[in-house]
Parts: structure tokens; sequence; C-alpha cells
């Protein structure tokens, strides 16, 4: 059912089955068969490793298109905070919200100012005892997945808050509505998102029914027109009037934990960094954290795959920007403080684990399967070349015990049993040989 | 011939490699996952065989951790050439602890980890000759819930 949610697909006609994705992806979720790639969806955590990847941009994140806004009478863009340094560094984020308007969007609404109130939520909330530790920031939506597939003991460990772009789009709703006396199903939120993994998370949020966000544009599709636009745009001179706060470092590592002002925080980047910590707090270790921030990129968010600029120098406009405009706080803290006792951040609902699939149901089964496993993997090579269309040998040895691939499908299986039928082969011809020779010279 | 109805595999341990501390359990959990053990209980064989694999790292030469795998139970046998533990009943002690500064400096050494084995298993023993070595083996049992990360699947 969840299935249907999954954010990456695969167009075969473009699909060459070159390979690029079947490295890069972090949870071995990519087999090419029959030179085509496909994606195990059990597996997939939408992190987008393989868009990126794609020689042939075959695999493309399901987005939406500004068509399917047109239902809508009024339009509103929740601009992921990243895209505020993907522009030259003079551009400030009051002209980016200036330009979406000017291409085609009601109104633009600004997710940075949320993020601050986020990390006052999140103060608070780690100022409170009795919760599991150390919590896990469950804003990255691959990281989250990666939890239900892999690491199901961790899901409690995840923040029940509310995301900055979810209260974005519940805001602005709520203003529109208001202001201008529209119904909430007549004004359209649309996320313009770094990756794949929040669109995912706006189709199928984890710990409720829906999101406040009706679509998701990538920022590469929009930047072109934007950056167009941009050029027209005078800049906004009052400085009252320009995005501040805290929540502009939310887009790179360690933006979050350093909000929160306290030394017990850590921020990690990188999925396999955050595979290595997340082993380590299932074996018990790192009660002594409070507030872990994890993203599955490596350079958190402005490296998302569908951002544009480099990511390194998007993050020094990062550090200039906060260092300019951070500590002036864009909403009053005790304002945030009252929300948060009122429960306005909080997100009660339950997040279901989802374990990739095991080798059988049948416990018995399954162990039976691991033994052929160990059987199989040492038949082969180890030097995961591949070939076979698995990423490595021994997920090979997986498939062919799970009966989605053959022992043969490997060169190196299919040569040693050439090599064995060839030599008995030959030997049978050697021995028929010397019989026909051995009669010759009887008759 | 019987079949046999359980699946096992070994992983070395290196004493003082603390690097590669917790590949062992890392490899342990693994196999469990793909399995299909409940969260529940790969919650308690991490935490127990991860404790089992510092005390090598910290106290012992080298070690190699087997585990053993079938439809009624998980043992973890963890088996090393060290010094031994010379008062076993004192070092179950919670709290006690033999480690040195530098080890208690990387959050290690709270005199915790053989109880939290114990706490964690069904059964425990531990054999220890001084000089020797100490060979540590825990059994968790697999009852009917045992399976399934999820019901949720
Ligand atoms: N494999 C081992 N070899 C030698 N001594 C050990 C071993 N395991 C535990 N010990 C001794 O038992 C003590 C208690 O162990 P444990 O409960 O794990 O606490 P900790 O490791 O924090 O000291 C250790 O300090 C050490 O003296
Ligand atoms: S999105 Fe990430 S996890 Fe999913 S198939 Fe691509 S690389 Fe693998
Ligand atoms: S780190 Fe940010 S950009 Fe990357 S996948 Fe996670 S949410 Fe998306
Ligand atoms: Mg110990």
């Amino acid at each position: 059912m969840q299935d249907d949610f999954r954010s990456i697909k695969i167009e075969k006609d473009k699909c060459q089955g070159r390979m690029a994705c079947l490295r890069v992806c972090p949870t071995q979720a990519i087999r090419v068969r029959h030179k085509k790639a496909t994606i195990l969806k059990d597996r997939c955590i939408d992190c987008g490793e393989c868009v990126r990847a794609c020689p042939n941009k075959a695999i493309l994140p399901q987005t939406s298109s500004f068509s399917d806004f047109s239902k809508f009478k009024y339009t509103v863009a929740i601009p992921s905070p990243d895209l505020y340094y993907q522009f030259g560094k003079d551009v400030l984020p009051s002209t980016i919200l200036a330009g979406l308007k000017k291409i085609g969007f009601d109104d633009a609404h600004d997710v940075a100012c949320p993020s601050e109130a986020v990390s006052i939520a999140l103060q608070e909330l780690l100022d409170s005892n009795n919760l599991p530790r150390p919590l896990i920031s469950p804003f990255c939506p691959a990281i989250v997945r990666l939890i239900q597939v892999r690491y199901p003991n961790l899901l409690d460990n995840l923040v029940p808050i509310e995301s900055p772009m979810e209260i974005a789009a519940r805001e602005a709703k709520r203003e529109k509505m208001e202001e201008l006396g529209l119904k909430e199903n007549e004004i359209g939120t649309i996320y313009l998102t770094p990756c794949p993994a929040k669109t995912v998370a706006i189709r199928n949020p984890p710990r409720k029914k829906h999101s406040f966000i009706d679509g998701a544009i990538p920022i590469s599709e929009i930047y072109p027109t934007l950056l167009q636009a941009l050029t027209h745009i005078t800049p906004e001179s009052e400085q009252e009037k320009q995005v501040r706060g805290i929540g502009l470092g939310w887009p790179i590592v360690g933006g979050q934990a350093s909000s929160l002002k306290r030394e017990d925080c850590l921020a990690i980047a990188g999925l396999n960094d955050v595979i290595r910590i997340f082993e380590e707090i299932e074996n018990g270790k790192l009660k002594d954290i409070r507030y872990i921030e994890c993203h599955t990129c490596p350079t958190a968010c402005v490296g998302g795959s569908l951002n544009v600029e480099n990511p390194y120098i998007a993050r020094g406009k990062v550090l200039r920007l906060l260092e300019k405009y951070g500590s002036k706080p864009c909403q009053p803290r005790e304002k945030i403080r009252e929300l948060y006792q009122k429960k306005y951040f909080s997100l009660p609902g339950k997040i279901p684990a989802s374990p990739a699939e095991p080798l059988d149901d049948d416990i018995q089964v399954a162990i039976n399967k691991m033994k052929r496993k160990q059987e199989v993997y040492d038949l082969l090579p180890k030097i995961d070349c591949g070939a076979c269309g698995a990423p490595t040998c021994m997920t090979f040895a997986e498939d062919v015990v799970k009966g989605n691939a053959a022992a043969d499908d490997c060169v190196f299986v299919a040569i040693k049993k050439f090599e064995s039928i060839s030599s008995d082969l030959l030997e049978t011809i050697l021995k028929h040989s010397r019989k026909v020779r051995h009669n010759e010279n009887l008759s | 011939m019987r079949m046999d109805k359980s699946y096992s595999q070994s992983f070395e341990i290196t004493g003082n490699n603390f690097f590669d501390a917790g590949k062992a359990a890392t490899e342990v959990k693994m196999i469990l996952k793909q399995i299909g053990i409940n969260s529940d209980i790969i919650r308690r064989v991490a935490i127990a065989s991860y404790e089992a694999e510092m005390n090598v790292v910290m106290y012992a030469k080298r070690a190699s951790m087997t585990i053993e795998i079938s439809q009624e139970k998980i043992k973890i046998v963890v088996d090393d050439e060290g010094p031994g533990i010379q008062n076993i009943e004192l070092a179950m002690k919670e709290g006690y602890s033999t480690a040195t500064t530098e080890m208690r400096e990387m959050g290690f050494g709270a005199g915790m980890g053989l109880p939290n084995i114990k706490r964690n298993a069904d059964h425990l023993k531990i054999e220890s000759e001084v000089g020797k070595g100490t060979k540590v083996e825990f059994v968790i049992e697999l009852k009917e819930s045992a399976r399934g990360g999820s019901k949720e699947r």
C-alpha cells in the first residue's frame, strides 16, 4: 500500500542499464536486469542519490507540474529555505520571495521563520524529562524512512514535532482563508523541494493523514524562470522586511543543533555516518546525548539532489546570511513558548515500522535460506563487480536464495560451470577417440 | 544424515581495536534482521553482544564471537584469549569496573556491561581462567512472537 507513495520512478525507455545507480544506492535497493534498472521498493528510502547519478536522466522523482495547480483559486509557494542560497551572494531571501510572485504564484511564504519556531519548540521539548535518549531529528524524510526500514527500534526516538514546511503551509492557509475569505481547499500550497524525499513526506506524511502541502516542484525546475525574474526586482531596502533568525541556518549541517544552544546535541550528515550512529544507539550507546540532527545528504539540505548551486558555495552563503541576520529573532520567543504549551507543534501519531522483506516469513525457512545464502556467497568472487545486476556479491547471494536470480547469472560461476562442462566434454571426446583408434588398430 | 536446523557464523574481535569496536554486534544484527527476528529481540541481542564485544576490545587480546540461531533460540558465544576474570561474582556487580581513566574518558567503564548482558539474556554463563581467557555465553529464547519486525508489514 505504502509503495504507491514512493517517489522515485525509472523511465524504462531512457534506461540503458549503465549501472551508475546500482553503485550509489546506499540501501542496495537497485538491480539491473535485462539491461534495465529496477528499484526494490521495500528498501528504497527516496534519498535521490540515483537521480543524481543517472547519466541518462532516466530516474526521476515524482513531483507535480504547474498545471496541477490550476484547480486552486489561489496559490502559495512554500520554498524550502535552500532556495535562498541558490543565487548570487547579494540576492536576499526577500528578493527571492518577490521573484516567486513574479513567476506565477499568488504569494510566497517563508520557511526560515517557522524553522526558528521549531528550534524554540525543540528547546522547550529538550528541557522535559522522560524522553527517549537520544532524540533523533525527524526533518529529513529519508532518515525517517531508513529508521522504518532498518531500525524500527529507534522509531520512538524520532522527535514528535511538526516540520517547518508543514507549519509554514498551515499558516499560509490560515492567513489566506482569513484575508481572502477562501476555503482551505481553494488555496494551493506548493513546496519548492530540494529532494525527492520531501515529496514523499508530503504525499504520505508518516505521522498523520494529510499534509498541509498540496504538491511539490523541484527547485531545479523553477530555477531558470526564477533566475530570469530576479533580474527585474528591486531589492527590498527596509531592514525590517528581511527574512531573519536562526532558522536561516537550517539548510546546513549543524544548523538545527546549534540553534538549540546546548552542548548535548550532535549533527550528523551523510548516510554512512548516520548508519554508524544508529547502530550505536541500537546497541544502547549515546544515552548522554539529547538530540541528534541527522541528514541523508552529506552537506545537508543545501546538497539536496534537486538543488542547483554547489552545496559548499551555498553553505558559504548561509554562513554569511546567518552572521548578518541570524541573531535577530523573527518572532517573540514568548509567543512560541505559548504555542508550544498549547501543543501547536506536537505530532502525536505513531510512525509504523516497515522493515525490508526478510529472507522468508517462516523463521525456519529463513534460517535455511541464510545457510544457502552463505553457500552461494562462498562460490562468488567477492569483488562486487556488479555484472550480475546486483550491487554486491552478498546482495546477489541473497537474490539467488530469494529466487530472484540464478547462481550462474554471475559470470564467474558461469565460467566455472563452463570449464567443468568443457573438461568433462574433452575427456569424453578423448576417451571415444582412443576407443575408435583402438578399434581401428584391431581391424 | 540429520539436517542441522540452525545457522551459525563467527566473527573475529581484536583487543584494543577501538576503531572496529561494535562491528561484530552489527554483523549479528544484520543476520537477525534478514531472518526476520522482531525488533525487541534484536535490541536485546544488540545490547548484550555489544557489551560482550566491548569487553574483549577493552580487556582481552582477541576473541571469536559466534552466533547460532535456530527456531527456538539465539545463542552467542564470545570466547577470548586474555587475562581472564579473577572474581566473576564481583565483576557481575553493577558499577564494578577495572577500566582505565582513558577508557572512562571515551565513555566506557561504567561497570554496567556484564549486568546489562544478564538483564537482556535469558541465560548467561561465564567461564574464565586467569591468564588464559574468558568465555561468555548467553541465550535469548525465541517464543511465539519472536518473528517479524512489525505487524504493519
Ligand atoms: N572479557 C574479559 N576479560 C577480562 N576481564 C573482563 C572481561 N569482561 C569483563 N571483565 C572484567 O569485569 C569488569 C566488569 O565488566 P563490565 O560489567 O562489562 O563493566 P566495564 O566494562 O564497564 O568495566 C571489567 O572492568 C573487567 O575487569
Ligand atoms: S532513491 Fe536512494 S534508496 Fe531509493 S533507489 Fe535511489 S539511491 Fe536507492
Ligand atoms: S538531507 Fe535534506 S535534501 Fe537531503 S534528503 Fe534529507 S531532507 Fe532531502
Ligand atoms: Mg564492559
